[in-house]
């Protein structure tokens, strides 16, 4: 019986998770959009833009080209959000602890970033489309070059810490598990990580999938309506996921205990941080500061003062300067761990 | 092995696409990224507007030349007069020699700064399509100050100009001028420094100077390779030949000639800085006069329909050399001939030895390298009706027709 309520409970919360994390990606993106506009001295639209977007599309009629290959074309923009809102399960929110935490790690979250990505190459292999067509073919190459430091990455991680679990890693910030020289080995690894959250977001400079100057919308040029709409919810929710991730990996503190050392150093109390009502209140909202600070950093300034790469120049920065940053990393930290 | 097959495939760009910013037709075969062959179909945006100015008279016809084109509206509409004036020796006077001409680089700096945000646009870089469109705009303002309209402008009439510059706007001119002197350091940062853009258009679209002069290209798109192409120059109209000029060519500046998209950025950002030292030197130079040497309306006109002979206008647009031919005949009012030869029409064949050997990437960019005006170009489609055909004549038809025709009109008298 307690079995079974626990995973109702669990259930009802996973739905939770995913309604936020859809409105939490849609909000954000909004933020992008509002933030880029003001740094190309645009106005750009208002926040709520994204799900007006959203709303418009679902009214919209869903075409499906004579040449596709109808269940394939369908199902790819739902196998595209599902991973996504699955993770958000499998990652610390805030003040809260991963809701499955034990029943998947690190290397499952790294499958879950990857089939999106996979899902948007199908749905376009199946939209028969030449445009779609080579957009799935470059999204196909951009995800084998990524793949190479993102995972690099993940098992300095695991290296350090020595689990790959999520839970284990954000309980301790990366930072003060190090000294000096796995700090500066970290940082290489953050920065390999920020340099592929663009690529798997497939935003500028690695929008080549999409590039709409080129292919028109590439994978999605064949797409319309609810299944439109579907993918445009994916890759918000996608950018909270990827945020989310780095915050866990690497920047897992809360206001609630940062302000800690204050308090014993003889600051002044702040009475209602002391409840825990409130201490979870400002955790959540310092969570949502740093995602916004995460895509800030890495969406929207890289957004701004990049061009778009060639698809090979794209492959060549992941396979070369980025794998060579991530493994000098790695080499610190395992420096520094076996005291050489 | 049966593994040896075709493996190219083939995507068209066009009718519509992002990459185009009109319509056209360009089919490549592809093979992975790489492109095989390119051909372009041009032929999608006729209009008919050579038909209709050849049911008005000449008078009427300035406003609709302009309409050709939303950016180069000067342009055609000081072809379609020069030559005009020439078909019927009337010679404008000297102020509006140089009126037309701070209008005609005006203009010039116009398009080429947003040529410069298409271009950034096409790799992909929005922040300078919507930098370089807003300091656009200090220019379209200049534009609509002097000439009371931000696009065609109406300034061009038989003889002259129809609005003076009076030493009023003098202090406008030379702020918005200043401007520009100011902002030119940074956009050279933006567009020949940064890393980024420098690995999109560096040896990207390359034109050899051999295929330039073979092809015949015109403006920045050959000046870029080291041809010495200006019309500017080598036969000066308006008040040209007043001006101390030389050939914006890449080597000037300590740049190779080497005809990538690189190159023809250094040459449309030279020739902003250039345009602003000519607007300058006009302004200085000025004459005083009449702005216009047929000031009476009805006396022109009358001149207009009574008059015969047949005259060429040539420009240096922003995008190279362009030609109208107009002839005028006593029995009707209306133009009896006009046509229209845009630069795009030249630039256009060297598209093929550009596109060649590139990714798929590069296609918007290397389309828009010529700044491509395709409501200019497209001039004339023969549609067989019957059949529902769009036909496409080659080089020898062509010359057999047009041998055809002049022995139907000198009666065989001519071999």
């Amino acid at each position: 019986m307690n079995f079974v309520l626990d995973w109702g409970i669990k259930f009802v919360l996973v739905l939770l998770i995913s309604l936020i994390g859809i409105f939490l990606g849609l909000l954000y993106k909004g933020f992008d959009r509002k933030i880029t506009a003001m740094m190309q001295s645009r106005i750009g639209p208002p926040l709520r833009q994204p799900f007006r977007d959203v709303k418009k599309l679902f009214m919209k009629e869903t075409i499906i080209p004579d040449y596709a290959v109808p269940w394939l074309f369908n199902y790819a923009p739902i196998f595209a959000l599902l991973p996504s809102l699955v993770a958000l399960a499998y990652l610390p929110l805030g003040p809260f602890g991963p809701l499955m935490d034990g029943y998947g790690d690190l290397i499952l979250l790294l499958y879950l970033l990857a089939i999106p990505a996979v899902a948007m190459a199908i749905g376009g292999l199946a939209s028969g489309s030449p445009y779609a067509t080579v957009g799935a073919q470059r999204e196909l190459v951009l995800m084998m070059s990524y793949e190479l430091p993102l995972a690099i990455a993940a098992v300095t991680l695991a290296y350090n810490y020595e689990t790959f679990s999520v839970g284990v890693i954000s309980s301790e910030p990366v930072w003060s598990t190090v000294g000096a020289m796995g700090f500066v080995g970290f940082a290489l690894v953050l920065a390999t990580l920020l340099a592929v959250m663009p690529g798997e977001l497939s935003k500028v400079p690695f929008d080549q999938a999409e590039a709409e100057t080129e292919l028109a919308g590439g994978l999605f040029v064949e797409y319309s309506g609810r299944n439109l709409a579907l993918f445009y919810i994916a890759e918000a929710v996608k950018m909270i996921f990827v945020g989310a991730l780095l915050i866990a990996l690497f920047f897992p503190y809360q206001l609630s205990t940062l302000i800690d050392p204050w308090i014993s150093l003889g600051g002044p109390t702040i009475p209602l941080l002391e409840m825990g009502l409130w201490a979870m209140i400002a955790d959540v909202a310092f969570f949502l500061v740093k995602l916004l600070v995460i895509i800030y950093v890495g969406v929207s300034v890289i957004r701004v003062a990049f061009a778009r790469f060639q698809i090979n120049k794209a492959s060549y920065f992941y396979w070369v300067p980025m794998t060579i940053i991530g493994l000098l990393g790695t080499l610190l930290v395992v420096l520094e761990r076996t005291g050489l | 092995m049966s593994r040896e097959k075709d493996t190219t495939y083939e995507v068209p760009i066009g009718p519509i696409h992002p990459a185009l910013k009109e319509p056209f037709l360009i089919k490549f075969k592809l093979k992975g990224e790489e492109i095989v062959d390119a051909e372009p179909f041009p032929g999608m945006n006729h209009r008919g507007i050579e038909f209709m100015g050849m049911h008005r008279n000449p008078m009427e016809v300035i406003p609709l030349s302009e309409r050709i084109c939303g950016i180069c509206s000067i342009v055609h509409q000081h072809m379609f007069t020069t030559a005009t004036e020439h078909a019927l020796s009337i010679e404008p006077t000297n102020r509006a020699r140089y009126i037309r001409t701070i209008m005609c680089e005006l203009e010039r700096i116009h398009s080429h700064i947003l040529w410069a945000g298409v271009a950034a646009h096409e790799i992909g870089f929005d922040t300078h399509l919507h930098f370089t469109w807003k300091i656009r705009e200090k220019v379209m303002d200049l534009l609509e100050y002097i000439a009371g309209n931000r696009v065609n402008y109406s300034m061009w009439t038989f003889g002259g100009v129809r609005r003076d510059i009076t030493e009023e706007m003098y202090p406008k001119i030379f702020e918005t001028l200043e401007y520009y002197e100011n902002l030119y350091e940074k956009l050279e940062e933006i567009f020949l420094e940064d890393p980024s853009i420098k690995l999109r258009t560096r040896g990207v679209g390359v034109l050899t100077k051999k295929d330039a002069l073979e092809l015949c290209g015109v403006g920045p798109t050959v000046r870029a390779s080291g041809v010495k192409k200006d019309v500017r120059i080598d036969q000066p109209y308006a008040a040209y030949g007043d001006l101390d000029l030389d050939y914006v060519i890449p080597s000037r500046y300590g740049f190779e000639n080497k005809g990538d998209v690189f190159c023809k950025t250094v040459v449309r950002l030279k020739e902003l800085l250039q345009s602003v030292d000519i607007i300058k030197k006009c302004v200085e130079q000025m004459p005083e006069g009449e702005i216009t040497s047929e000031p009476k309306k009805a006396a022109l006109l009358n001149k207009l329909g009574k008059s015969a002979g047949e005259g060429i206008g040539r420009i240096e647009a922003p995008r190279g050399e362009a030609i109208h031919y107009v002839r005028l005949s006593e029995e009707r009012d209306d133009v009896d001939c006009w046509k229209i030869r845009a630069s795009t029409y030249n630039n256009l064949s060297t598209y093929a030895p550009m596109f060649m050997g590139e990714q798929i990437a590069d296609i918007p960019l290397i389309a828009a390298s010529i700044d491509p005006c395709i409501g200019c170009m497209d001039r004339a489609e023969i549609i067989d009706i019957n059949r529902g055909e769009v036909q496409s004549y080659t080089k020898e038809e062509l010359h057999e027709l047009s041998v055809k025709k002049t022995k139907q009109i000198t009666k065989g008298g001519v071999e």
